[in-house]
This record gives structure tokens, sequence and C-alpha cells, in this order.
């Protein structure tokens, strides 16, 4: 059999705040962007259905952190952004996309507005370049001050009635809300937001005061521990691009479905890199299009595999595949011709000399339970 | 009487007369994780040892499975196709992939026997 592609953590690995606490707990560690990070714990199978049951905690931390500062960060940000940030009013969390000049994307990234700064969660495997590129371009209008805090992320139908121990106002913030709260006195950032399609919460916590937090989180009857292999499978049912195999600089907003995070205003007035490209692929549509796909048997269509259409003329690629846990079946996405994009279009999967029977499906597989308040 | 053999990359083979069952070994089921789907060969194959007889596929990835020795597949195990995670609860059991012709029963000399391929595990995990 050949070893699933997993490798060994070792020593020139970064670890998280959280390290000791996943070996205790029986991880199986692996390198994911420079760290040694938890795959899974009990099992993905597992933990992905208790996610979607009760609540999952999972350990983020190796992602990038960083305040904006300056006279007018938002303004600044929009200039490297299409989202709508001048518009984001204090307290509110905006999913948006760092472009480049040829309307690809450089990553995916989470926008908070706090009264006088900006807080960024961005890509593990994306935050020095990301961090780089937003100091260089906007010197002199606003300064990137990255932070050291870990991040934690407690998702599903559970989390509520979790936090609102620990504090009771969070049960009651709406999704993509942002609060500063003491969580057993210790200072956090909280977001009601994840990357499950469940309702839930990510926790920006000092690095020191991270294990604490986790530890009592993992007390509660409903929690258990959740590795990187279920935050992908749960992701994946919601629809949710993964940087690096959804998105990239190769792929546009539009051609990924990401339309939405572009704000009226922004396509009325443009401004940020790539738009000349973004803007006249709003008005004239594009040739390809993410969308999810279904194949019919059991067998999974990884990512890289050939999407063709009934005569066998290849029409697009998967770009993420696996298997859905709360689907039961195979699940993925990927890009076609915009021809094959509706719903329902039968398709084929070239999988191993095979041509797999399946169809363009709606995303998301699971619905979004999002706590809209 | 029939004698359980393992290969270095975890498949293992239990010969009874000119007949070998052929599985992955517990080690390898729990390295892969949850099974969803195992891709089996037809019966009447020809394998050469070493050639690819099967693709197991766990949640994360897919993971081939190599013929341990040369023959022909008599049976395939159909239950997987129903119930794949057989290969979770029984690998070394009920979760058997395929039935084979022993072609050259010298080849199985060549491979471990129960406590050899323990020792070997043991090694791995170090």
């Amino acid at each position: 059999m050949t070893a699933p592609e997993d490798g060994h953590d070792g020593p020139d690995l970064k670890t998280t705040p959280l390290d000791a606490l996943h070996r205790e707990l029986g991880a199986k560690m692996v390198p994911f962007a420079g760290y040694a990070m938890p795959v899974q714990y009990e099992g993905i199978m597992a933990e992905h259905l208790h996610t979607r049951a009760a609540a999952g905690l999972f350990d983020v931390s190796h992602m990038g952190q960083a305040l904006l500062t300056g006279a007018d960060p938002a303004a600044a940000m929009e200039t490297l952004v299409p989202g709508d940030i001048a518009g984001l009013a204090p307290g509110h969390t905006r999913y948006t996309l760092l472009t480049n000049d040829a309307g690809g994307i450089r990553d995916d990234l989470m926008v908070t507005r706090r009264e006088g700064d900006l807080f960024l969660v961005v890509n593990a495997a994306c935050k020095e370049a990301d961090f780089a590129h937003i100091a260089g371009a906007l010197a002199g209008r606003a300064e990137l001050r990255p932070l050291d805090r870990a991040l934690l992320a407690l998702q599903g139908p559970a989390a509520a009635a979790v936090m609102a121990r620990l504090a009771p106002a969070l049960a009651q913030a709406a999704f993509m809300s942002f609060a500063e709260v003491e969580l057993l006195g210790i200072p956090c950032f909280v977001t009601r937001s994840g990357y499950t399609g469940e309702d839930g919460y990510e926790i920006s916590v000092p690095p020191d005061r991270a294990e604490d937090l986790a530890r009592h989180l993992l007390d509660q009857d409903e929690v258990a521990p959740v590795g990187l292999g279920a935050r992908d499978s749960l992701r994946l049912e919601a629809g949710l691009c993964l940087y690096g195999s959804d998105i990239d600089t190769t792929t546009t907003p539009i051609e990924a479905g990401l339309t939405w995070t572009i704000g009226q205003r922004r396509r009325a007035e443009g401004g940020f890199p790539g738009a000349e490209v973004i803007l006249g692929q709003i008005a004239a549509g594009v040739a390809r299009r993410r969308v999810g796909l279904r194949p019919d048997g059991r067998a999974p269509a990884r990512a890289h595999t050939p999407v063709t259409d009934g005569a066998g003329t290849v029409i697009g690629e998967v770009t993420s595949g696996g298997f859905g846990p709360s689907v039961g079946g195979p699940v993925a996405m990927g890009y076609v011709a915009t021809a094959q994009a509706k719903a329902g279009t039968p398709v084929a999967f070239q999988v191993r000399g095979k041509h797999l029977p399946g169809q363009v499906v709606k995303l998301p597989f699971t619905t979004h339970r999002y706590f809209k308040g | 009487m029939s004698d359980t053999y393992y290969t270095r990359d975890h498949e293992w083979i239990r010969v009874d007369g000119d007949i070998g069952t052929v599985g992955i070994s517990e080690y390898a089921q729990e390295q892969l994780g949850d099974v969803v789907f195992v891709e089996l060969p037809e019966p009447g194959k020809a394998f050469d040892q070493g050639d690819e007889a099967a693709v197991v596929e766990s949640v994360k990835a897919a993971s081939e499975i190599y013929a341990p020795i040369t023959g022909a597949v008599v049976e395939a195990n159909g239950d997987l196709d129903d119930d794949p995670s057989k290969v979770n609860a029984d690998a070394e059991g009920d979760g058997w992939f395929f039935r084979m012709t022993v072609a050259d029963p010298a080849e199985l000399e060549d491979m471990m026997d129960g406590n050899a391929y323990k020792a070997y595990v043991a090694e791995l995990d170090d």
C-alpha cells in the first residue's frame, strides 16, 4: 500500500501554543504550512459528524493575524481588496480577497473593523507574503502590525450554548460580528464566523493563555477536539473555497463564484487590483465557473480529476474532492465551462482510466446554519 | 492449515492450498483512517508481484494496494462495495480485498511472517 502523504512532523516545524495539548490528546500531527498541526484525534469521520451534531474545537493558530492602523486604514485596505471595507461598521467582519493586477486571487481573508483599526486574519501558507504585500503597498498610508496570538475556532450547533457560559452576550451576537470580550478573564477577540458552514466563533487569544481557554472549552460536554482533516471535509461540504486549491492567482473572483464579495460601490468605483478584468467579467461573463460536483457512485473524485461532458470532452477539473461524511457520499467542487455549469448537467470524472458518471450540483452540499440574530 | 505473509507495503496474504486471500494490515487501516471506498479487481485479472491491484480511499486520500504475489484474481470481496468500513473494523478478517491464485509459491518465502511484520511495524513507529 502506498502510505498516505501526510509526512511526519519534525524539528524544523513551527508549533502552535497548543502543541503540547494536541499531543496529550493523542492527535496525529502532520506538517501543514510550516507548522506541526493536528490532522485528526479520534478520526476524521467522527470529528466531522460531531461538529455538525454538537461542537468542535479547532486550533487554527497557524493562520496570520494582524492589525492595520493609520489615518484611514479602511480606505487604504480598499486599494488592495474589492470588498466594501469603508462601509463596514465597527464591530463587523467581512470576507474579502487580496487580488492581483490580472484579477487573480492572492489570498482570501477576514477583515474586521474595530474602532480605529482593522483586524485581519489571513491563510497560514500566505501570511508572510500577504503581510509583506500589504505593508509594502500601503507604506506611508497605513501600518501593518502582525499579532502574536493563538486562534481557536469553536464550531457547531452547540457552540452558542457553550460560549454563553463564558460570556452570555455572545449567544446573541450575529454572524460576522466582532467583540472584544474577556473569557475566563482572558482578553479575546471573538468573531461569529467559521469555516464549517455551522454556527460558531473564531477566538483570537494571547498565546500564553490559549491552552487554558482550550482546556476549559474541551471540558464542556458538547465539545470535542477536531483536526485539519475534518476541517477540510466540513468546509468542502459547506462549499467554502480552500486557497491554493479552489482559488489562486490564476482564478478570478467572478470565475470562483465570489462576485457577492464585491460591494455595489466597489463595482461602480473600481480602484482595486485587477478591477478592469474583474469588472469586465461581471459585465461580459466568464468562460468557466466554480461549481459543486457530485459523483453518482461511492468513489471520490479528488483534486485535479479531469471533468468531461457526456461525449468525453474535457470541460474542466476538480479542485477539491473527497468524501462528505454528512452527505454520506463523495462530494467535490471544481471549474467547468460556463455552458455546462448549470445544476443538473451530467458530467463524468476521469478516475484511474474510468469515466465515473456524476452531475453538476448547487453548493453548498450541507445547508449553512449561521446565526443571523 | 493456512499461513499469513506480509509485505513491506502492509498487504497481507493468507494462503490456503493454491489460493491466497489478500488484504491490508491492521497497521495500514489505522494509518488510513476511515475507509470510504475500495476499488477491487475483476475476477480473471492477472497480476505480477508488485502490480497495482486495488485502490483504497479514506476520507483524506487514495492509496494503491499492490499484488503481494504473481497470480490471477478468482474472487473480489463484494461486501466492501456496500460497507467499505469493514476494512477498518476487521482489516485482517472480514475486510479482505480479493482472492488470487498462487502462481509461484517461492515468492512467499521472501515475505514476512506475522512476528517479523510486527517487529517491522514497531520500527516504523519509532
